[in-house]
């Protein structure tokens, strides 16, 4: 251990503070727990978490991955429910700016490294690219069974019983699953896993991706993976199959009837209106029209 | 001997108190803190203290603060007990937090609205860096923030918005005059008002711990921040005499709105419901608390799965009060002489058998 301080990057960064703040050691440390996390596809690893400046629940998982795997020519977007100006996504943007002093953008197709919470773009990622999710619990089975002693066997078991049952009693009772968000996926044929509480409408978007998907829980300490090109299916029976839902309606500015929309208040008396969540793919479609 | 252990804890205490004030005070040679600069520059302690101290009064409090050398509940605890001295005039009508002037309002169940999001002062998304300027003691006061005149909209409430498409479970309103949990003991089962009540006055930490439980399983909870709100009410009351409500003064309150997931029963729709939270000041985190601990409280009501720690009513109305809790658990330092000495003597009686017994098989 040396106490020297290891300035991966050299200017443009804060002072007193390492290259996208984490020490060099810390990031050693998470870019093997993703590693893991990479060749056990699904599985989650246990890291060593930091304490980071924003709270718990903002972020601070996908924060300390992102800190983890970028360097000085990435290219950095950052997302919450879609959209680039939401104040979360502001502030961890500028976050990065400040601690590592990277590029930034707000176009899909321009980032080499995207963090969202919520949300997988709508434009279609590439390989090369990678997309980091906050993650607020990890653990997909945590409703069913909130001891995580207890889960972990059950994931070394392969035993999901317990949510095929859910699923299952949802079916029976209200005649759909009744899940639309955080919606359970197989990854890889084997192990469960939490795809962070998108809506479920982004699911199938995980499927094959080109990109590489990683998931960070900081609170939880918990990190997991999805290689590009990685088989991730929505968990569902022959006879109800998957069924994501998204709003009947078209973006009342760039007009898509594809995307995931957002439902805005015009006033009091019952006023709706339908907007993209991914703010970038809506502007692309009105600078096309 | 009984003689002079009594007069020594006289003196003792005495001394006792002597030290503490001196303790209280620090370093003589540094200016002593005001009430007025607790109460500008600790705001957020004195809200807390209000807030567990079921009593507002910013002054009050601050001196509470002062008094206690920064220990809330402790400052908690003096404001209760002076508050308890006080003549109880009646109950307000309903605060209508529906036409706060609204310093601080979010919503996170829509990306726009009414009335807008307004930020206001948050800690929300500051970076905690050490600001080591702020250590300078004479820092100038900083640049104001910029102001936009109100543009004179309301800010309707979320859950109201929701209740017209008829998606948010219907609370029917009640002119009943609420309990009064400061001159009538809690019975369980409590009704809501009364839960409401106690969570009011209860720990910020005691009900973080719970609502976050709820989170991580603990209660199955699926809630969404309809709606958060700070800003200033004001508070009427209807003195009978008069036959009309007169406004005394405005506060400020802290409300938080939660919107949570409800499967349905046999008798109603699957809809939302609220858990409920309203603090004293700006208590955000007790405010979001205390609405998951008021939702899971309602699961047995609703039909649904119970079990939780946070979903027991006895439980955590019994044991969020943090000024009797801090009471009994610190109280086990106080002389119990004579029942250690009845332990004692059980004790030593029941070895006394087991060795004579454990002698006796020896010799058979």
């Amino acid at each position: 251990m040396s106490a020297a301080p290891q300035d991966a990057a050299g200017g443009g960064t804060l002072a007193g503070y390492n290259f996208a703040y984490l020490d060099e050691d810390t990031k050693r440390m998470i870019r093997r727990a993703l590693l893991k996390a990479v060749a056990i596809p699904g599985h989650q690893v246990p890291f060593g978490s930091r304490e980071m400046p924003l709270p718990y629940g903002w972020g601070t998982g996908g924060i300390q991955v992102t800190a983890s795997v970028i360097g000085p020519d990435d290219t950095l977007k950052v997302i919450d429910q879609g959209a680039d100006d939401t104040t979360n996504a502001v502030s961890i943007r500028r976050f990065f700016g400040r601690v590592a002093g990277v590029a930034t953008t707000e176009r899909t197709a321009e980032a080499t490294v995207i963090q969202t919470r919520h949300r997988i773009p709508e434009t279609p990622l590439r390989e090369g690219q990678i997309l980091v999710y906050q993650v607020p619990m990890p653990e997909p089975l945590f409703r069913l069974e909130p001891r995580v002693a207890e889960t972990r066997r059950l994931h070394a078991l392969g035993d999901y019983g317990l949510m095929h049952v859910k699923l299952y009693e949802d079916i029976a009772r209200r005649g759909e699953v009744t899940i639309s968000y955080n919606y359970p996926v197989m990854v890889n044929g084997r192990y469960l896993m939490s795809p962070s509480p998108i809506p479920a409408f982004d699911n199938p978007k995980m499927d094959r991706m080109p990109a590489l998907q990683l998931f960070g829980a900081g609170r939880e300490k918990r990190i997991y993976a999805v290689p590009p090109y990685t088989a991730v299916r929505s968990l569902d029976f022959e006879d109800h199959p998957f069924r994501p839902n998204r709003a009947d309606a078209a973006c009342a500015l760039c007009g898509s009837r594809d995307s995931y929309l957002d439902e805005v208040v015009t006033d009091d008396r019952g006023g709706r209106r339908f907007l993209c969540s991914d703010t970038d793919y809506c502007e692309r479609r009105r600078a096309e029209q | 001997m009984a003689y002079v252990a009594v007069k020594g804890g006289e003196q003792a205490i005495g001394n006792a108190h002597a030290w503490l004030d001196e303790a209280r005070r620090g370093d003589a040679a540094l200016p002593a803190v005001s009430v007025r600069q607790i109460e500008e520059q600790l705001s957020l302690a004195v809200d807390r203290v209000m807030a567990e101290g079921a009593c507002h009064d910013r002054s009050l409090a601050a001196l509470a603060i002062k008094q206690a050398r920064g220990d809330l509940i402790e400052a908690a605890f003096l404001l209760r007990a002076y508050r308890t001295t006080l003549p109880r005039f009646g109950a307000s009508l309903p605060l209508d937090t529906g036409a706060m002037r609204v310093r601080r309002r979010v919503s996170a169940t829509y990306k726009d609205l009414p009335g807008g999001q307004v930020l206001g002062p948050t800690f929300d998304y500051t970076h905690r860096l050490l600001e080591f300027a702020l250590a300078a003691d004479e820092g100038e006061p900083p640049v104001p923030a910029p102001e936009v005149p109100a543009d004179g909209a309301t800010a309707p409430r979320v859950t109201g918005l929701l209740a017209q498409e008829g998606l948010m479970a219907d609370e029917p309103p009640s002119d009943a005059e609420p309990g009064d949990l400061t001159r009538e003991p809690l019975e369980i089962p409590a009704d809501r008002p009364l839960r409401l009540q106690a969570l009011a006055r209860g720990d910020e930490g005691f009900l973080l711990g719970l609502g976050y439980s709820t989170q991580r399983g603990y209660g199955n909870a699926h809630p969404f921040v309809g709606e958060l709100r700070m800003g200033e009410v004001a508070v009427e009351i209807a003195p009978p005499e008069l036959g009309f409500a007169v406004e005394i003064g405005d506060i400020l309150v802290t409300e938080c709105q939660m919107v949570n997931q409800f499967a349905g029963s046999r008798h109603e729709p699957p809809q939302f419901t609220r858990g409920y939270g309203l603090v004293f000041g700006q208590g955000e985190r007790k405010a979001m608390a205390m609405a998951l601990v008021d939702r899971a409280l309602r699961s047995a009501e609703l039909g649904e799965e119970t079990g939780a720690p946070a979903q027991d009513a006895e439980f955590v109305l019994y044991h969020c009060d943090n000024v009797e809790a801090t009471g009994f658990v610190e109280h086990l330092k106080l002389p119990h002489y004579v029942d250690f000495q009845s332990e004692l003597e059980k004790l030593r009686s029941l070895r006394a058998a087991v060795a004579a017994g454990a002698e006796r098989e020896a010799a058979e």
